[in-house]
């Protein structure tokens, strides 16, 4: 294990070697790759190498970059929100479940706005699940609703209602002019609006382009990022809804 | 049968005659149903145009009226023709205005009105067939005068800013990288729209809204990069969603070349009616039958959700499903670009072998159908290093087993839409591995009772034992019970179910009563 101050590491402790790819709006030219070398500085890489160039399309350059970066990373001031609840198995799950609520958990799942990209929600939620894990709906326990996609907030309160649900999870892909970030507040401030602090679901959003640590803004109660297994959902759920209630 | 996979030439009719039994139920169902944009679809060739203040296109608003007044059941034509005489209104725009304003009353005519109405709209559908025909004309002129792409599998090539003005320059760039085909995605949503947003168009989700004059500006785009390159590059958009049978109107006036066009994925993925979607598919079929468009089936999305080795059968069955309902709608073998991906897990032992064998069992299934071979997307992991890798694989699969439409993979696939780079070295990717290695296929015999062969006629066997029980519980069931892509949908359910109707006594659509003519 390295301390707490590290670089980048090409093929020796300490050399800050990265590697970087871009393009520039300039034709393929000496003065272009001098444009790629100038923005490489500027990045702090020096040395820089300009390992390749080539013409793309009319008028744009793409360059590969190696060099030597002179920045440090302190390990001790880095941010992030690390799982802070124990990893079930499904069966442990569908225990803590039964006894700490005697009933089935509800679930309801959807993709919301225009994001037509089930991929996420159906990785969680489908029984198929992901990567050989399985989905929620496997949980014997958990009784799942998936509403699939391009769900409007309206629907998924009702559904939410319907099934009374005790948590909610919507999935958003589609980052295009930030709809991902728009269509969470739209979601949350829906279920704030329509019904009482106590017995609103647990709002859960997941895609690969949120930012964990922007609960507090969106007015959610959990974001999962890229790389999410149904487990680690499900864990969450039994911690949330059962673990933490009944220390409460 | 070519020959290569030693398959069993009674299986093969065997599987074809499941699919018909259990496709034409849902022919019977599609020819005694119409939709509300089926009818608006032939109000579009007979001339209506344009939208009101707020964007609803003239159509829609003609449609609404008229089924206000007499409902959906013997279709809009008859209705609508006999209003224009009725109301000495020469324009059938100018009447979708004043239904739209209150003005019109609709009645369904009878004796010699009904006669009359009925003239009428045959004569003014039949201008609108004519304009899809000579569009049709003049692409067979440019691609006789330019020529086709001069190998296979044809590069297709994604464009998607939302931005049609953005997307034109992008979209003659990708052609003279070397794309055959251009697809113009459509705005994430636009699939639920249930009219056709008029107008060129600058903001999107995700892809640019599929409308008649971003259509038209394409295609003028993509002509004038085709004389300067010396070959004809064709453009692609969706027929799917609730207004199919309109897209497919609007492509042909337009002279788009391709058409995403599935059976059933309007169904599973995107929750629409299965009567709706059968009864607007067959529609947009006859349509693209007429246009000589090729159809694009989206069987590539079965895998994205299921297992693409556990579930390789159903892309074969629904191959062999949008093969009977595309030949019924008059479509031939040379307009099915039949679907399918390379999505199978590449941790799975012997991947690129089982990808072969499916990509192969396709090929010699449909051996004169042009099919769309699809890139990697479900295990693409925004490793862009190993996800180039993929792509190459990819490549060579669909060099090796004579695909005919090759759409290009990105490595930054599930990371970002396509960058300029991107584009650029994965086309990179393609030229590489079709120069080194295009007529491979030639020296490619997978040796009798090898793995490939084995796995293929495994798949095929597969299919035939759920056709058969799709053939006996019937396809409606099927769907339901969610035997495709795992999604569960009833035929009772889902989006766009208010605008079906089953056709009345005196039931009258001139456009059908056109497209199914025996041509003279």
């Amino acid at each position: 294990m390295s301390g707490p101050i590290v670089r980048p590491y090409g093929d020796t402790t300490g050399d800050g070697m990265v590697q970087m790819s871009f393009t520039l709006p300039v034709p393929h030219d000496k003065r272009a790759e001098g444009a790629a070398l100038q923005l490489a500085a500027k990045m702090g890489m020096d040395p820089a190498m300009l390992v390749h160039a080539k013409p793309i399309g009319e008028g744009f350059t793409f360059f590969v970059v190696y060099g030597r970066v002179n920045h440090l990373v302190d390990l001790s001031q880095v941010e992030v929100v690390e799982r802070d609840f124990p990893l079930l198995s499904a069966k442990e799950v569908n225990t803590a479940v039964k006894r700490g609520l005697r009933r089935k958990l509800s679930v309801v799942g959807a993709c919301i706005g225009t994001d037509a990209h089930t991929v996420g929600i159906d990785a969680i939620l489908n029984v198929k699940g992901i990567a050989g894990e399985k989905g929620l709906e496997y949980y014997r326990e958990l009784k799942v609703t998936n509403l699939g996609a391009q769900v409007s907030v309206p629907e998924l309160v009702e559904a939410a209602r319907r099934e009374r649900a005790d948590a909610v999870l919507v999935s958003q892909v589609v980052t295009q002019r930030d709809a991902h970030l728009h269509n969470t507040r739209e979601m949350s401030a829906a279920f704030r609006e329509a019904m009482p602090a106590g017995r609103r679901p647990l709002l859960i959003v997941g895609g690969p382009r949120f930012d964990e640590k922007m609960t507090g803004e969106l007015g959610v109660d959990r974001i999962f990022g890229r790389g999410t297994t149904p487990a680690e959902v499900a864990s969450y759920l039994v911690h949330a809804l059962i673990t933490q209630k009944a220390k409460a | 049968m070519s020959g290569k996979l030693d398959l069993d030439p009674g299986l093969v009719a065997r599987a074809r005659q499941l699919a018909r039994r259990a496709g034409q139920p849902v022919v019977d169902l599609a020819r005694s149903h119409t939709t509300v944009s089926v009818e608006r679809a032939v109000l579009r060739l007979a001339g209506v145009a344009g939208a009101d203040p707020d964007g609803i296109p003239w159509v829609n608003r003609l449609v609404d009226a008229v089924v206000a007044d007499v409902g959906l059941g013997q279709g809009v034509a008859l209705p609508v023709f006999d209003a224009m005489a009725r109301e000495q209104v020469a324009d059938v725009t100018l009447l979708a205005q004043q239904a739209a304003a209150g003005a019109v009353r609709f009645r369904r005519p009878a004796g010699r009105a009904a006669t009359a109405a009925r003239r009428a709209a045959l004569s003014a559908v039949r201008r609108g067939i004519r304009q899809v025909d000579r569009r049709r004309v003049e692409r067979e002129r440019l691609v006789k005068r330019l020529g086709d792409p001069p190998q296979r599998p044809w590069i297709y090539l994604i464009v998607a800013t939302g931005d049609i003005y953005e997307d034109i320059p992008q979209a003659q760039a990708a052609a003279r990288a070397g794309a055959d085909v251009i697809a113009v995605i459509r705005s994430t949503g636009q699939s639920l729209l249930d009219y056709v947003p008029e107008g060129a168009t600058r903001e999107g989700f995700a892809g640019t809204y599929a409308t008649q004059e971003n259509f038209r500006l394409m295609r003028a785009a993509l002509d004038e990069v085709s004389k300067e390159l010396g070959r004809y590059v064709r453009l692609t958009n969706y027929a799917s969603g609730l207004c199919m049978p309109e897209m497919a109107t609007l492509a042909g006036l337009e002279r788009l070349d391709m058409m995403l066009n599935d059976s059933m994925y309007g169904i599973l993925f995107r929750d629409i009616n299965p009567i709706r979607t059968f009864v607007d598919q067959r529609f947009s079929r006859q349509m693209h039958a007429r246009a000589g468009i090729i159809i694009n089936t989206g069987e590539d999305n079965y895998l994205t959700t299921a297992d693409a080795v556990d579930e390789a059968h159903t892309v074969t069955v629904s191959q062999l499903l949008n093969e009977f309902f595309a030949h019924e709608a008059g479509l031939p073998d040379a307009l099915l670009g039949l679907g399918h991906a390379f999505e199978i897990n590449p941790e799975v032992p012997q991947s690129l072998r089982l990808e072969l064998a499916h990509a192969l069992l396709a090929r010699e299934l449909f051996p004169d159908a042009p099919l769309k071979w699809m890139p990697p997307t479900k295990h693409m992991t925004g490793d862009v290093f190993r996800g180039n890798l993929l792509d190459g694989f990819f490549n060579l699969v669909g060099a090796m087993t004579g695909q005919g439409i090759l759409l290009v993979g990105m490595m930054t696939e599930a990371v970002v839409t396509p960058w300029l780079s991107d584009r650029d070295i994965a086309l990179q990717n393609v030229r590489y591995v079709l120069g080194a290695a295009g007529g491979l296929g030639e020296d490619f015999r997978p040796p009798p009772g090898g793995f490939i062969q084995q796995r293929a006629h495994q798949v095929l066997g597969e299919a035939v034992t759920l056709l058969e029980r799709i053939a006996d519980d019937t396809l409606l069931q099927a769907i339901a019970e969610g035997t495709f892509g795992i999604m569960k949908r009833p035929a009772d359910r889902g989006k766009g179910l208010e605008g079906v109707a089953a056709h009345e006594d005196g039931y009258f659509n001139p456009a059908t009563e056109l497209l199914e003519a025996v041509p003279a």
